[in-house]
């Protein structure tokens, strides 16, 4: 039997060798009905996908311009570009992910490769799980306890990049773990059979080819950072800079903090209602962007992998 | 022998990476108790937790009662839950049992995506799109409310619900369901009576999963929720879960001042309650885990 025949779900036979009663007609009607409301709620949630996709590619297609995008705001946000943002949004998605990268793909290994289960490892993994599931606000507090005031970094690039670096540490750790899971285990095998110690086994053979799982795993967890808010507002960002950022100790203007401030605080939100739409629209084509990227990329690594 | 040093020397280093996590979790609960308990002396844990009054900001007589938020949040997920458990556990089933694997391949990235969305912009869909439309069609006062909040905290909690599910289902036995096929069942019926039961303890989990993420989730209530500080009295009451309070007002509390601590507490009631979540979580997907037919 191929792998493909294990693991595809089994499907009961298409027709029955008995005579079909009306009792079967029945239950064959109630098991059409059912999988036509699962196909409803397949349909509900693909609905909900494009709807909110939709309004805001509607609504903010003709705020996006050249000048939107590489100019700076201008008359108290309420014309001009959102270039500091987008540059603020990629130094921070960008820095997190140069924090939370080394440490997640190491811990990822620990886990994986040199963990036995046992108590130890139960308490690490629960750490990750509890860790993955602290809200953000509550990220954005300890931030804000630790680097920007024990450690006196201030409101800053810095800061944002360890809140937002520990933030995203989880999705690392859980998506290198994968990739290492899909590295075969005649790979190791063959390597420690050659006389290979087990660290030249992880370095030259395994992260090698868990290397584009890594990829895919840092991809998603740049995105996540890119479009967190609330972890950053009390520690990076800021809703008005004149200035762009000229250290990692500088505080920055960000995509998802610039659409909520715009959206909620002041006294012009109907006429800055164009530069939220083609704000958000901006994040939403970053972020989906690199998810996009990330699932295509995972898929032409599966199919490499079942070849 | 060296060879041997240095192994044992990179093991370590790594064991010393993987706490990391587990640092970061303690230093959380250590920053959120170190700003959080100095409010206990100047309110009593059971006027905090159960005080209806929060007026943080008023100079002459301000009250920390944080009920109203914490009503707020359980009304809130609650609500949440009510649509994003059927729908997150039929896509998850649907992905799992009935999906060709052509559909799958399409439908599974859209979930991924609804997942990927940011939270700040679902609120603002909340806010500039959904808000209008409920006032428009239910005819009702203000459209940032407990229902909206709820309906936009559901879409979150979908992607959780239906990707850890999905595993639970896919990790059935095979041959639970071949026996039952074998007996003359239908897809549906193996499903509802064999399927299902055997996979409930990792629905569960996901369950639990999403009720955390959506009690947790910021942006989206403190858009979308209305942000008053009252109990609801109904589905279109406006108010102000925890996760809102302190996103809200931490950037006018005074640094160390009686509000910042209030709001470090509340903090560390939120904490807590997402961490029980997780641990529930935790505990049920280890311990009724199934191993295979031999435990049912």
């Amino acid at each position: 039997m191929t792998a493909e025949a294990i693991l595809s779900v089994p499907t009961p036979p298409r027709q029955s060798l008995s005579v079909t009663t009306g009792r079967d007609r029945v239950r064959k009607t109630k098991q059409w009905l059912a999988f036509m409301m699962l196909r409803g709620a397949i349909l509900i949630v693909a609905a909900a996908l494009a709807v909110i996709i939709g309004f805001l590619v509607i609504n903010g297609i003709s705020s996006i311009s050249w000048g939107f995008l590489t100019e700076v705001p201008r008359n108290n946000m309420t014309e001009g570009g959102i270039w500091p943002c987008i540059v603020g949004t990629l130094l921070l998605s960008l820095g997190a992910m140069a924090v939370a990268l080394p440490l997640g793909v190491a811990s990822a290994i620990y886990l994986h490769e040199y963990a036995l289960p046992g108590r130890t490892m139960r308490i690490i993994r629960l750490g990750v799980n509890n860790l993955a599931g602290v809200p953000s606000v509550v990220f954005g507090l300890f931030g804000l306890g630790l680097f920007v005031t024990a450690m006196n970094l201030g409101v800053s690039i810095l800061a944002g990049w360890l809140t937002l670096g520990v933030l995203c540490l989880p999705v690392i750790i859980g998506t290198t773990e994968e990739a290492l899971r899909s590295v075969p285990a005649t790979y190791r095998e063959a390597s420690l059979a050659l006389g290979g110690t087990k660290w030249q086994t992880i370095w030259r053979v395994v992260l090698p080819s868990a290397l584009p799982g890594i990829l895919t795993g840092s991809i998603l967890g740049i995105s996540r950072a890119a479009g967190e808010t609330a972890a950053i507002m009390f520690t990076a960002a800021v809703f008005y800079t004149p200035k762009m950022p000229n250290s990692i100790f500088s505080d920055v203007m960000a995509l998802p903090y610039h659409i909520y401030v715009l959206a909620t605080a002041g006294t012009e939100i109907e006429k800055t209602r164009p530069i939220q739409y083609g704000t958000a629209l901006v994040l939403i084509a970053l972020v989906l962007g690199m998810n996009l990227f990330a699932i295509i990329l995972r898929a032409w690594l599966q199919r490499r992998g079942t070849r | 022998m060296r060879r041997s040093t240095k192994e044992i020397i990179i093991k370590q280093a790594f064991l010393a990476t993987a706490i990391t996590s587990l640092a970061v979790l303690a230093l959380i609960m250590i920053f959120l108790f170190m700003e959080g308990l100095p409010t206990f002396s100047f309110v009593s844990v059971k006027d905090f937790l159960f005080g209806v009054d929060w007026y943080p900001t008023d100079e002459a007589n301000p009250a920390y009662g944080i009920l109203p938020l914490i009503v707020a949040s359980g009304a809130v997920t609650a609500l949440s839950s009510l649509l994003a458990i059927p729908l997150g556990v039929m896509t998850a089933v649907y992905l799992a049992e009935i999906a060709s694997p052509r559909l799958r391949a399409v439908v599974k990235p859209v979930v991924e995506m609804l997942a990927s969305l940011p939270s700040v912009v679902i609120g603002f869909f909340g806010m500039v799109i959904m808000a209008p439309f409920l006032q428009d069609y239910f005819g009702i006062a203000v459209g940032l409310n407990l229902s909206n909040a709820a309906l936009m905290l559901a879409f979150m909690s979908v992607p959780t619900i239906a990707s850890v599910s999905e595993d639970a289902i896919y990790a059935v036995p095979r041959d639970l369901k071949e026996a039952s096929f074998a007996l003359g069942a239908t897809h549906l019926e193996t499903l509802a009576r064999v399927t299902l039961p055997a996979a409930l303890s990792g629905i569960g989990t996901a369950v639990i999963l999403g009720m955390s993420r959506a009690i947790g989730e910021t942006m989206v209530v403190l858009m979308v929720a209305g942000g008053a500080a009252v109990i609801p009295n109904s589905l279109w009451s406006p108010v102000r879960p925890m996760p809102a309070s302190i996103a809200a007002e931490m950037a006018e509390a005074p640094f160390r001042g009686h509000h910042y601590h209030a709001l470090f507490a509340t903090a560390m009631v939120l904490f807590m309650v997402t961490l029980l979540f997780n641990i529930l979580a935790d505990y049920f997907s280890h311990k009724h885990q199934q191993s295979g037919s031999a435990s049912l």
